[in-house]
């Protein structure tokens, strides 16, 4: 908000890396749409598949140094760091996740650190980097860390990337880095490990146990990037919405069947699912669906001044919404014996649940 | 049943060796008193009189329709039979109905309809996730309409729990319950829960191990009731959310102790719910429990084995696992529950919590208030079990 006030005519040039994929591609069309930019250059190895609107799109690699080039050129101050991937997916094997992931923020940031231009960083983390274990507190606040360390995959990535964004911050003080640790991006666009679970007819859950989740919606995540642009603070901030989902509740709200299995079938039927290109079961992925995990988004709401027009319940609806549902047959039964009786009085009210709603 | 070949055992009273046939043989007719007469005539003993008469009742016999009282010699009796030997074509749908509304009505009473109406549309709630959680995961409403109730009849007809001192917990605001712990299986933490949501209608907050969570189903069923991980973050989190936070700082030392070493304190942990307290300001209320120790004498552990599985101990008590499942339950001991005076924290200064020394002087207060209470708890209880 201070800076709205400063600049009023559009200067800024943004820089958006990983614009090929769904998300970025339309971040980077959100961001271009906000008075403040006069200019978006979405950066990726292979061209976006969809409509990029005003933004211009370079084909570079950010594992090597002609991004350095891209930023020097353009006269970049603004570089928001999208290319951070949970799975590897098409980009083929776990060494080229972790290529890109790590090597790629690294030489990103190196090329930041060059150029004098560079302002402002904003990178798009994960909530996943404070791991789910059985040991972890209810809700994480930013300054906590994981409970164990991630050993491997998409959190140890995102763990070193962080690292080497504070290092960064700590080389360039006058540049703002800003940190946005995003819980899992859901919207009926979205494609990710989490939303193909979700996608699957017959749902594996482990048995025993009821994870509590935390979802964004993808609208948020834009806007959550334009507002961080607008508002320069730098910092780190979880984002997510409103209130807390269990796994089983979402399940239901799906009207999907669900199959319990003991944690390590899950894992076995995940790596048959990822054979199959049907979900991808990674090792955090199954720990998230065991123990879940919550973060505490009080910084974002009081400091940051951003306020998701989702919650949590909201996202989870706009995304059920767009899947058929492959269950409900107990719901239906139950609807049409109760469409038979006369109507009820209100249920006894519940005093409301204590504690505060922030999620 | 009542056309089955019934084969007497005994004599019934009359001379014999009781092998079954009607007539007693010569020698013990020879030994009973009376006249030397065949005895009378039967032809065969009846079975059991009451299951006899409903099954008559409902063939409308008519030497059926008299009253069980007077008992007429069995002799006469006929034969109970059923009219149709094989299974017929289903109970029909009528039936059902009726059975099924008389049901409703002994369950939830005359204003069956809406109430059943009503519990299917909490069924629905649950089949279809239209429920809200909080933070932790505690789920209202399926901890008062199953857990409350489940344990209640355990609290007030089993243990017949006796509370003092309700009147310590603040109607509302944070506060934290300290507790001793003990009876082998948390059931005092269960008790502690219904007793005071009963008392006060306040929900407890339990604050519970990390091995409480990784564990199957227990993990699930603690979140929903309210639990969440014993760390200073969720602790301090609750307990500036204004919850009534409880928390055993025994631990497993706690109830995992030996019998022989009932009703002494062990030690309370680091200290850790005072430091949280002190950073919440809230008032900490001691709460002494009398009567978990004796629901499971453990007299003995199995610690390799225990270690083996990674649980802290494995019990074993007079009932358990000599009697398999029926050793799980507990023995009906008479429970007294009280809670202590509020000890302020509020009087301390901001940086008390950083003060080592004054978080032991603090802890040590809290844990002599329960012993003594304890003590003096144990001098009024007439016995184990009244």
């Amino acid at each position: 908000m201070v800076s709205t006030s400063r600049r009023s005519d559009p200067d800024r040039v943004v820089l958006v890396t990983g614009v090929s994929r769904d998300l970025g591609r339309r971040s980077a069309r959100a961001i271009a749409t906000d008075p403040m930019v006069a200019r978006v250059i979405g950066v990726d190895v292979v061209p976006p598949r969809g409509d990029v609107g005003d933004v211009s799109f370079v084909r570079a690699d950010i594992r090597n140094p002609v991004i350095a080039k891209v930023i020097a050129k353009e006269n970049v101050d603004t570089v928001v760091h999208m290319s951070v991937i949970s799975t590897p997916g098409s980009s083929g094997g776990r060494g080229t996740m972790k290529e890109l992931n790590v090597i790629g923020t690294m030489q990103l940031l190196a090329a930041c650190q060059k150029a004098p231009s560079v302002k402002h960083l904003i990178v798009k983390s994960t909530t996943t980097m404070y791991g789910a274990s059985n040991r972890d507190p209810a809700m994480f606040t930013e300054e906590m860390e994981p409970r164990r360390q991630p050993r491997s995959g998409y959190a140890k990535d995102v763990a070193e990337i962080e690292g080497y964004v504070r290092g960064l911050a700590r080389r360039r003080p006058d540049v703002r880095v800003t940190t946005l640790r995003c819980a899992n991006v859901i919207g009926p666009h979205v494609v990710s490990p989490l939303t193909s679970y979700f996608r699957l007819p017959l749902v594996p859950t482990v048995l025993g146990f009821d994870a509590r989740m935390q979802f964004l919606h993808e609208q948020d995540l834009m806007d959550v990037l334009v507002h961080a642009i607008r508002t320069d603070l730098p910092g780190t901030f979880n984002i997510a919405g409103d209130g807390i989902l269990m796994l089983s509740q979402a399940l239901r709200r799906l009207r999907r069947p669900t199959v319990p299995m003991p944690g390590f079938a899950v894992g076995s039927v995940g790596s048959v699912l990822r054979s199959a290109r049907l979900a991808d079961f990674s090792p955090e992925q199954l720990s998230f669906l065991t123990y879940g995990r919550g973060v505490d988004t009080t910084r974002m709401r009081d400091l940051l001044g951003f306020e998701p027009s989702f919650t949590t319940e909201e996202a989870f609806a706009d995304f059920a919404a767009g899947l058929t549902p492959t269950g409900g047959r107990v719901e239906r039964l139950l609807t049409a014996a109760i469409d038979q009786l006369p109507p009820a009085d209100q249920p006894p009210a519940l005093s409301s649940v204590g504690g505060g709603h922030r999620g | 049943m009542g056309d089955a070949e019934i084969i007497p055992i005994g004599t019934r009273g009359r001379p014999g060796r009781g092998q079954g046939s009607g007539k007693p043989s010569a020698a013990s007719r020879s030994l009973a008193p009376g006249p030397r007469k065949a005895a009378p005539k039967k032809e065969r003993p009846a079975p059991q009189p009451e299951a006899d008469q409903t099954v008559a009742d409902d063939l409308g016999t008519p030497e059926a329709t008299e009253p069980a009282g007077t008992e007429r010699p069995a002799a006469r009796r006929a034969p109970a039979y059923a009219e149709e030997r094989a299974p017929t074509g289903g109970i029909p749908a009528g039936d059902w109905l009726v059975a099924f509304q008389h049901a409703a009505r002994e369950l939830f009473g005359e204003q069956w309809e809406p109430q059943l109406a009503r519990f299917l549309a909490f069924l629905r709630r649950r089949v279809t996730g239209d429920y809200v959680v909080d933070e932790y995961g505690f789920d209202q409403e399926v901890t008062e309409r199953f857990l409350m109730a489940a344990l209640r009849p355990i609290a007030q007809k089993w243990f017949r729990i006796e509370v003092r001192g309700i009147e310590n917990i603040p109607a509302e605001g944070g506060a934290l319950v300290v507790s001793n712990h003990s009876g082998t299986i948390p059931v005092d933490g269960l008790m502690t829960l219904v007793t005071i949501h009963d008392r006060t209608g306040r929900f407890l907050r339990p604050l519970g191990a990390d091995l409480v969570f990784k564990s199957p189903m227990v993990s699930t069923l603690a979140r929903k009731s309210g639990a969440t991980l014993a760390c200073n973050e969720d602790a301090e989190r609750m307990l500036r959310g204004g919850e009534l936070v409880g928390v055993w700082p025994e631990g497993f030392k706690g109830i995992g102790k030996p019998y022989a070493e009932r009703y002494k304190l062990q030690r309370f942990g680091r200290g850790g719910f005072v430091s949280a307290a002190l950073r919440t300001q809230v008032p900490i209320i001691p709460l002494s429990v009398v009567g978990a120790e004796e629901i499971y004498p453990l007299v003995a552990n199995l610690p390799s084995l225990a270690r083996v599985l990674g649980l802290p101990y494995i019990p074993v008590t007079p009932l358990f696992p000599w009697l398999g499942p029926l050793g799980l339950v507990p023995l009906p001991s008479k429970w007294l529950l009280e809670f202590g005076e509020p000890i302020r924290t509020d009087e301390f200064d901001v940086g008390a919590a950083e003060d080592p020394m004054l978080v032991f002087n603090v802890t040590d207060e809290v844990r002599e208030t329960i012993q003594s209470t304890l003590y003096s708890l144990l001098m009024q209880r007439q016995s184990v079990f009244r």
